[in-house]
């Protein structure tokens, strides 16, 4: 019999299993267990950390046969040593940040004095971000302070964030945004 | 965290003061739990009984912003009542030291006050130094001008009666808690603070925390299992974002952001690497000029040469006495300073102080680029509340990003575990994972740079390094191994032989010559030729007291509790033999250590301890707190740019017109701005409230990942304050009707919660009443779901960080 998870929260009449079960006076135990192997038998799992705060509670991905494809479930970590497969409201709710229609999936821009968005191509949106960058750079870079002094810093452009990328990625943020000359460089640790 | 998560639950007595843990970061609570369970007591400190509280041993509550006076009486007891370490805080921190005659504090200022410039001259608070020019020290504590001798002077005003008045705490409540806290000077007990933003976001946050830290240090709680300074981070990877510093004042690893005055990297390394004149202190510091230009020689790889100075002009420098921090660069914004602005993986318009001066400042820009997930309040500001999008000039580029189980890479707890991801899955249709953004934006500018014959000083983008590519894609291997740091050509060092692209096994063997990388010095040893120690999965402590020193990997050099060494006496010997961090079992002949030994945790650094097993003092030892230039923990902190020592101010803006301990009413040299959306009203009528804001466990900062998922926006839907029954009382408002709340800078609509959980304050003979509010919300979704408690916050700063005062303002209440 092929059950999946919300069918059989659908016979059991309610999300909190247990209580429910028992009113049913019916034996759903299979039911639950073979619930719980489908997710077992044909996903692939993936370790990662919860994005959320900083205790980096341990979670495992479990992802359909072909590896990366679609999040199936995404729980708590037994084997990792701060939360022990524990998870809270919003890491236990992280297959819905995954799997969300709510997404923006498509570069989007917004022109001067428009009322809209619309849709571009990456080609163009770095393209053309390339060459406001360059411009506003090369029209407030400072070589020198009124002193005198050398300072090369670029006064016309500021950037945030961000505490939510990876540890790789904000050393390549600090990179580009100093090489820039840009000294305005703060993120959410400030706040 | 100076120790970490799994290390809460050795300890005997848990202080929850300026955070809400169960709440906010729950899984944390396990290890509270654990604790409590070995007989550990939990007290919990609070303006609102919150989900912490329901499980504290003992709660009180406190007025938001008088932290200072709460902790400072705390000092007195401990002080009148002789529960302090004696034998640590006379050999470990700097208690013993002599301040100089030009330290002095009267009526609410310290020494070297100018009025004009609203800033201290901190040389005032200097020591006295020998001939040799080594700090004179009393290590029985009793010269009047010790600092311990000046501790009690400064604290002995916080008595009960008048902490009592100000915070509004009952002095019995007080009595208790410092009772109850101080019992963990014992040696072999342990007490640990866990904060959050509920102390830093304050005029006086890092004097809050300097203030629990002099608690900690007198207690002998640094160093020790169970014990610390624990700053519970919010943000996944805000450790890391730090330590990688994406911040205007420091370069990865917190080295500092070169000024104006230093024209070159002689002139920069001189001015930041610290000299000492005892040799038994390690002075860490001194090794300065091998992590910079370690550092420079990964930003610019074989481009950066020695003829060059490594690059180091290549980079910005600041303007002196300048401020470039998050408040400055929204006033700056504001005030129309810039064409463009980059806004990665972050909501300004919702998280910021002040957030209609901010949606102002964007409506000044020529462009913006805005990375997430989700429409947000930045990225569409254009069509938020009041304003009019046909006169919004702004060209917005938003650009879809990956989420964290998209990409591969890693992030740093706030223990400070660098835990390695994995991909799970692949982003949906063309969102990139943000390290993809970057190399491509990287490659356009490089390509823009190279091939424009008039660009401005091209030097810089042409020459930085940026081949963390394979097959076009970012490669988070090829960023971590550089981080972490390459031998440059063949090379012995400290006697091992390595080659040319041998990865660097640690920062002891970084060099100042040009010959090694390293994208940030306290990640080195991070991803070494042993392999990506991050990725680690051992769930074996062998530690017997949590470690697991095998599983991921932690800053620095794996250890994971830091300040180990005060947790030894001078001998070597763990105070607490229950839960040793480090112990050393160096052979012993005739009474001598002969041999070098140190077993358990990493110590923090390897000398022998100061004293052999008879007693004789060793030459060839460093003192315990290594990161500082004279080796002592500052109970008395001469760096900070308020005083060093902690003294009650009032939050910019609070309900009385003077208080207790000065004539100072707020911190004197606190940040504020004078832009036409800057106004701070205190003792005014018309905001008799104090306000704060705080999270729930469902929601995540301004929300942006989370208002957009069912389950949790169905469990809290929607923007709400919480108020005492006697508050709703006097203004007529029942449970679950909507009003509005307003400060001077703004209002939003929520919906009422009362509650008991707010109860009124007796300040000063006044009933003060307070409410609370989260952040989580903004107008651009759900649809009447409310819009950011940041509306009604000030753009205030504490003078050392900057960090806006948002835990502690100003407003009014009235029906909808």
């Amino acid at each position: 019999m092929n059950v999946t998870r919300r069918d059989f929260f659908k016979i059991t009449g309610a999300s909190a299993a247990g209580v429910a079960v028992m009113g049913l006076g019916l034996d759903l135990k299979p039911f639950k267990s073979h619930a719980q192997t489908l997710k077992l038998r044909f996903a692939k799992e993936t370790t990662s950390i919860c994005c959320y705060c900083a205790v980096g509670c341990g979670v495992i991905c479990s992802t359909g046969e072909a590896g990366a494809g679609k999040i199936i479930n995404v729980e708590g970590d037994p084997d990792h040593p701060v939360n022990e497969g524990a998870l809270c409201a919003k890491g236990a709710g992280l297959s819905q940040l995954a799997n969300n229609e709510n997404r923006l999936t498509t570069p989007m821009y917004r022109a001067p004095y428009s009322s809209k968005w619309q849709k571009v191509s990456w080609d163009w949106a770095l393209w053309t971000i390339g060459k406001r960058v360059k411009k506003s750079r090369d029209a407030s870079f400072e070589h020198k302070n009124s002193k005198g002094q050398v300072v090369n810093r670029t006064n016309g452009i500021a950037s945030v964030g961000s505490a939510a990328l990876d540890n790789e990625e904000c050393w390549l943020i600090q990179g580009l945004m100093r090489a820039l000359g840009l000294v305005y460089i703060e993120h959410q640790a400030r706040i | 965290m100076t120790n970490h998560w799994i290390d809460i639950r050795n300890s005997d007595c848990i202080l929850i003061m300026g955070s809400n843990a169960a709440e906010n970061h729950p899984i944390s609570f396990k290890w509270v739990t654990e604790a409590m369970k070995r007989g550990g007591k939990l007290i919990s400190v609070d303006p609102r009984f919150t989900r912490t509280s329901s499980k504290a041993d003992f709660y009180t509550a406190l007025r938001s912003g008088t932290d200072i006076a709460f902790l400072g009486g705390m000092i007195k007891y401990i002080l009148d009542n002789d529960k302090y370490f004696k034998e640590y805080v006379a050999e470990y921190t700097n208690a013993a030291f002599i301040v100089a005659d030009d330290y002095d504090f009267n009526d609410g200022l310290f020494s070297g006050f100018d009025a004009e410039k609203r800033k201290y001259d901190k040389s005032k608070w200097g020591f006295v130094k020998d001939a040799n020019g080594v700090s004179k020290r009393d290590r029985t504590l009793q010269d009047p001008r010790s600092v311990f001798q000046l501790i009690k002077k400064h604290y002995s005003r916080y008595d009960l009666d008048t902490v009592s008045a100000i915070t509004g705490t009952p002095k019995e409540d007080l009595a208790k808690v410092y009772e109850m806290y101080s019992a963990t000077g014992l040696q072999g007990k342990a007490g640990t603070i866990m904060y959050a933003m509920g102390w830093t976001q304050h005029t006086v946050g890092v004097q809050n925390i300097r203030t629990m830290a002099i608690i900690q240090l007198l207690l002998g709680n640094m160093g020790v299992a169970g014990g610390g300074v624990n700053a519970l981070r919010g943000e996944s990877n805000v450790q890391g974002s730090t330590d990688h510093c994406i911040l205007f004042h420091i370069w990865p690893g917190y080295l500092k952001t070169p000024k104006a005055s230093q024209p070159s990297l002689a002139a920069y390394n001189k001015k930041y690497t610290p000299k000492t004149n005892d040799p038994l202190s390690a002075n860490w510091w001194g090794n300065y000029p091998k992590y910079s230009v370690s550092l420079l020689k990964s930003f610019f790889g074989d481009k950066g040469t020695k003829a060059n100075d490594f690059g180091y002009n290549w980079l910005p420098k600041l303007e002196d006495g300048k401020s470039y921090s998050w408040l400055d660069l929204f006033d700056a914004m504001y005030r129309g300073e810039f064409t463009g602005f980059f806004a990665w993986g972050q909501n300004p318009a919702g998280s910021g102080a002040n957030a209609n001066k901010t949606r102002d400042g964007l409506a000044k820009l020529d462009w913006m680029v805005n990375v997430n997930m989700f429409d947000n309040e930045t990225g569409s500001f254009w069509k938020g509340p009041g304003m009019d999008p046909k006169k919004i000039k702004t060209e917005v580029f938003f650009l879809p990003c990956a989420n964290s189980m998209e990409k591969e890479g890693s992030i740093t707890n706030s223990g400070r575990w660098m835990q390695w991801r994995y991909k799970a899955a692949n982003p949906p249709a063309q969102a990139w994972p943000d390290g993809q953004i970057l190399m491509k934006l990287g490659k356009t500018l490089k390509y823009l740079y190279k091939k424009d014959k008039n660009a401005v000083f091209p030097e810089p983008i042409v020459n930085l390094k940026w081949d963390y590519s394979t097959h076009g894609e970012f490669d988070p291997h090829k960023m971590a191994k550089e981080i972490n740091g390459y031998f440059l050509k063949d090379i012995t060092v400290k006697g091992k032989k390595f080659k040319k692209g041998d990865l660097v096994p640690s920062f002891a063997y970084l060099k100042a010559d040009g010959s090694t990388s390293s994208g940030n010095w306290l990640y080195c040893n991070s991803y070494t030729n042993k392999g990506n120690m991050a990725a680690r999965r051992s769930t074996v402590d062998k530690s017997g007291i949590g470690l697991y020193s095998n599983w991921s990997w932690c800053w620095p050099v794996n250890r994971r509790i830091i300040y180990n060494r005060a947790s030894v006496d001078k001998q070597g010997n763990p105070w607490d033999k229950k839960h040793p961090v480090i112990q050393f079992k160096g052979k012993v002949e005739n009474g001598k250590y002969v041999s070098k030994k140190w077993v358990g945790d990493v110590p923090d650094g390897g000398w022998y301890p100061m004293q052999n097993p008879d007693g004789t003092d060793r030459k060839d030892t460093k003192y315990p707190f290594i990161m500082k230039p004279e080796g002592h923990a500052h109970v008395f902190g001469p760096g900070r740019a308020d005083g060093p020592f902690s003294e009650h101010y009032e939050p910019i803006e609070c309900p009385v017109k003077e208080q207790p301990f000065s004539g100072q009413l707020t911190n004197p040299v606190a940040v504020t701005y004078s832009t036409n959306m800057d106004v701070y009203k205190s003792d005014d009528p018309k905001y008799p409230i104090v306000a704060s804001t705080y999270r729930v466990c469902e929601h995540w900062q301004t929300g942006v990942m989370t208002r957009w998922q069912p389950w949790l926006l169905e469990t809290e839907p929607q923007l709400f304050v919480e108020m005492s029954t006697q508050l709703a009382g006097s203004k007529g408002i029942k449970n679950g009707e909507m009003v509005v709340v307003e400060s001077a800078r703004g209002k939003v609509k929520a919906v009422a919660v009362v509650t008991i959980r707010f109860r009124p304050f007796d300040i000063q003979g006044k009933t003060v009443h307070q409410v609370g509010l989260p952040w989580h919300y903004g107008w651009v979704y759900p649809k009447d779901g409310g819009d950011s408690a940041n509306l009604l916050t000030p753009s205030a700063g504490d003078p050392n960080t900057r960090i806006p005062e948002t835990k502690a303002f100003m407003v009014n209440i009235r029906k909808a």
